[in-house]
């Protein structure tokens, strides 16, 4: 995994309280890892505030895996 | 109990009686306190008056982006930001026949609108630190109706609503909302009526008199404080038994 992944990757096991196994590009927030619609809305401003990264709420809303949001930062990024 | 210490409070319409008694109340506590209103020297006179633990934040709530950044002024002031007490509103009394559309959205606006922005403003902290009381002042005419008050109503309807709404989302996150509904408090509000209308209005307390904005203040401590961690969603009554609901 690259840097931003794993970052990625330690923001969700700290907030979602989750084994880090767990936390792999396909796992769903909601359906894999226990997550809340609320506990995204979450997860979205830790980015945020992480990356230093505007995630607009459209945006947010098709954020539904790991992958999706390491991707979609990956692509603010560049 | 009721021990606030080390607790930070926003307080908007903290010139007005009720807001000023709730300030007041919070800060004997031992909560820091973020007081606005829109008449400086009487915040700068209520500051000298607590002293210490107190900060100054001025707001026009008809300035929806001002409304957006003062929790984060207050929550500066402050180190953070544990309760909000959404407290400023005004009225523009009409019958609805005659009332004009401005009146309506006048009053939509500084009542309603702004306690969501304020409450919005509020939540990424308090959801994020996993505490948090949000208190909007709403009124017994919200619950009842009132003749000439249909824009004062439906605003103070409107924030049960979206109190209520907003409380099961961040319940998890040990956050409340609630609402107070004052029913007569003396103040500069009532002040106005003449005595004829005094009486008319005493004839349906059952307590017999006017309650006092340290009524109000007491319910909005009891709200604010960990003994009331279970309590959210709810509007909490304060008239003298004038509505029962």
């Amino acid at each position: 995994m690259s840097d931003l992944a794993e970052r990625v990757k330690k923001i969700v096991v700290e907030h979602l309280d989750v084994d880090a196994a767990k936390v792999e590009p396909k796992a769903s927030f909601i359906d894999d890892l226990g997550a809340d619609s609320l506990d995204i809305v979450e997860l979205v401003m830790a980015f945020e505030e992480e990356f230093d990264v505007e995630i607009p709420d459209d945006a947010a809303e098709t954020i539904q895996t790991v992958g999706d949001a390491i991707k979609f930062i990956e692509e603010q990024k560049s | 109990m009721f021990d606030l210490t080390g607790k930070r409070a926003l307080v908007t319409g903290a010139t007005g009686g009720i807001g000023e008694a709730v300030a007041r109340a919070l800060h004997a506590q031992g909560a820091s306190v973020a007081i606005s209103g829109t008449r400086a020297e009487k915040l700068e006179a209520l500051a000298g008056d607590l002293k210490e633990r107190v900060h100054l934040a001025p707001c026009n709530l008809s300035d929806l982006d001002a409304v957006d950044a003062l929790p984060k002024t207050a929550s500066e002031a402050m180190g953070g930001l544990d309760i909000v007490i959404s407290n400023a509103g005004v009225t523009r009394d009409n019958l609805m026949m005659m009332m004009k559309p401005d009146m309506w959205d006048e009053v939509l606006k500084i009542n309603l609108t702004a306690y969501f922005r304020l409450a919005k403003a509020s939540l990424r902290g308090m959801t994020k630190q996993r505490y948090g009381r949000i208190i909007g002042v709403t009124s017994i005419v919200g619950v009842t109706g009132n003749p000439g008050q249909a824009n004062y109503a439906a605003s103070k309807a409107g924030m049960i609503g979206m109190s209520k709404s907003l409380a099961a989302e961040v319940a998890g996150r040990n956050v409340t909302v609630n609402c107070i509904a004052p029913g007569f408090i003396a103040t500069a509000m009532t002040d106005a009526l003449n005595d004829q209308q005094k009486e008319a209005i005493l004839g349906k307390i059952p307590a017999g008199a006017m309650g006092a904005p340290e009524d109000i203040a007491a319910a909005a401590v009891y709200l604010a404080s960990e003994e009331a961690r279970y309590v959210t969603g709810q509007t909490l009554h304060v008239n003298g038994g004038m509505a029962m609901v």
